[in-house]
């Protein structure tokens, strides 16, 4: 029963992993841009949450509808400011520049909020469970945060393939002259794809909150979790996203069955296996 | 000069270091068809990027309707009514056919031009308007792109060589939908390595070579020995 636990608690932890990706997979496939301050952005968006909560003494779930706009808006004048200018031919300078970023933001929260963990309080729900048949718990909390991570990847998947802003996203990354040629001011539409990943991320860094304490120097973590999820699921396949949060979640958790100290370890073998076996992850998008 | 839609005053264009046009100016009046003729490497489609605001020059080298463009971004320029068919289609893969369509007509201009205007135009594109668009034949794609262009309803509309890499029957059909589409009142710049289709399909002819312009001229007026003189810079 324990294992079976192990592996229904994974796929719930997936869920969380998917919503760190999804921004990521995002951006690399609007723009072909790697934001290595991914996951400085999702403790960031954590860090907001906290300030919102305590501020004004509200549930961290409902500081989503603050913090998911202010993210938004923190994207998009990233975008139009710094990154835009480092997009070229050359995948090196977005690379530095994201980097510099995951320094600047760490160093930042550090001088903020001190290196101290923090951890956001959700109330009632976080111990809330239900109880299946065959002495199975379900956390609401997890089960919550997974439903959100399917919610949030069906809303990009469908802004993707079947609106206005996922038509444009889709033909500035095809072709960025001749998008441009349709009046598509390609400054824009990447300005618009950054602060659609992180409203993501705000869910996802209000999550994370809520789930585990977290410090400034918690966002590396996280962009390798989000990285290994889509990579396992295939570049530019989002669903393929949530299916890699989910292996990587449930790999975790029998790594920790197995011995508690083996967590993070199950998590990366499995990571290095997919990587060995398929390349270019389990179900790459096929084009044409 | 009111009817004068785009003229081009010494545009001198650069890719890098290398400077691919000299000094060049042309002028096209409303509802007239220029051909831009010219061999491999003469500077044309450095010309058709230039116009479009793909590549950006000083602002007085270019007037629109009277107004300086020449420093404006791709997408301002689309705004005021300049649309492109580029050299070698050049569709979204990641689009279907409609959506290639619809994505043309994003700047919201008013005029003849929707949908079901172009498919009346190109009734096979109908047929398949959910298709991905790279599986439709070459033919077939250019229509996509020229239908895309004129879903903006553009007032100028710019052709860069379209027949390049077509059969003979498809570059017959698309040149011989030509006249139904300008005849709207558009005017229109025909770039064209093909200079028997290009003449015909004009009012004047352009030619250049080697970055300048080396011969101008009225379709009707322009001998064969002075355009290949122009064309090769010799006979």
């Amino acid at each position: 029963m324990d294992w079976v636990n192990a592996i229904v608690q994974g796929i719930l932890l997936g869920g969380l992993y998917a919503l760190f990706a999804a921004g990521l997979s995002l951006i690399f496939g609007v723009m072909r841009l790697v934001n290595i301050a991914h996951g400085d952005l999702i403790v960031l968006a954590a860090f907001l949450g906290l300030t919102v909560t305590t501020t004004l003494g509200i549930n961290p779930l409902f500081a989503i509808v603050i913090v998911a706009p202010l993210m938004g808006l923190i994207g998009y004048g990233l975008q139009r400011v710094v990154l835009n200018r480092t997009l070229g031919d050359d995948i090196l300078p977005p690379l530095l520049v994201t980097f510099g970023l995951s320094v600047i933001i760490q160093n930042g929260l550090l001088e903020i909020y001190s290196a101290d963990p923090q951890k956001m309080s959700a109330g009632a729900i976080e111990t809330a469970s239900l109880n299946l048949p065959g002495g199975l718990n379900i956390g609401v909390l997890p089960l919550l945060m997974f439903i959100t991570a399917v919610a949030v990847i069906g809303s990009l998947q469908w802004i993707f393939y079947r609106s206005a802003w996922g038509r444009a996203f889709r033909a500035t990354s095809d072709n960025q002259d001749i998008a441009q040629l349709m009046g598509l001011n390609k400054s824009h539409v990447f300005g618009l794809a950054m602060a659609l990943a992180l409203v993501v991320v705000a869910i996802a860094g209000i999550f994370l909150g809520v789930r585990t304490s977290f410090d400034p120097s918690a966002g590396p973590g996280r962009l390798i979790f989000g990285f290994e999820a889509v990579i396992i699921g295939g570049l530019g396949n989002l669903w393929g996203t949530l299916i890699g949060g989910i292996i990587l979640g449930i790999c975790q958790n029998i790594g920790a069955q197995i011995n508690p100290g083996w967590q993070l370890l199950a998590g990366h073998l499995a990571f290095l296996v997919i990587l060995a076996v398929r390349p270019r992850g389990l179900f790459p998008r096929i084009d044409g | 000069m009111p009817d004068t839609i785009l003229e081009i005053n010494g545009l001198d264009s650069f890719y890098g270091d290398f400077q691919a046009l000299y000094g060049v100016s042309m002028r096209i009046e409303k509802g007239e068809v220029i051909a831009v003729i010219g061999a491999n490497g003469a500077g044309k489609t450095t010309l058709m990027r230039s116009v479009t605001g793909l590549l950006q020059n000083k602002p007085e080298m270019i007037h629109y309707g009277g107004k300086p463009i020449g420093n404006l971004r791709a997408d301002q320029i689309a705004a005021v009514g300049i649309a492109m068919v580029p050299e070698g289609r050049q569709l979204f893969p990641s689009l279907s056919v409609e959506e290639n369509l619809v994505i043309g007509g994003q700047i919201k201009r008013t005029g003849p031009w929707s949908l079901s205007s172009v498919y009346e135009l190109f009734p096979v594109l109908k047929e398949r308007r959910n298709q991905a668009s790279t599986s439709l034949s070459g033919g077939q794609q250019q229509m996509v792109a020229i239908g895309r262009a004129l879903m903006a309803n553009p007032d100028l509309l710019l052709f860069d060589e379209i027949s390049l890499g077509l059969a003979p029957i498809i570059i017959k059909t698309i040149y011989d939908a030509l006249p139904g589409i300008i005849g709207s009142g558009m005017s229109a710049v025909v770039v064209e390595q093909d200079i028997v289709k290009a003449v015909a399909v004009s009012d004047r002819v352009y030619c250049l070579q080697e970055g300048r312009v080396s011969l101008e001229g009225r379709s009707g007026d322009v001998s064969r020995d002075a355009i290949s003189k122009a064309y090769f810079g010799i006979g």
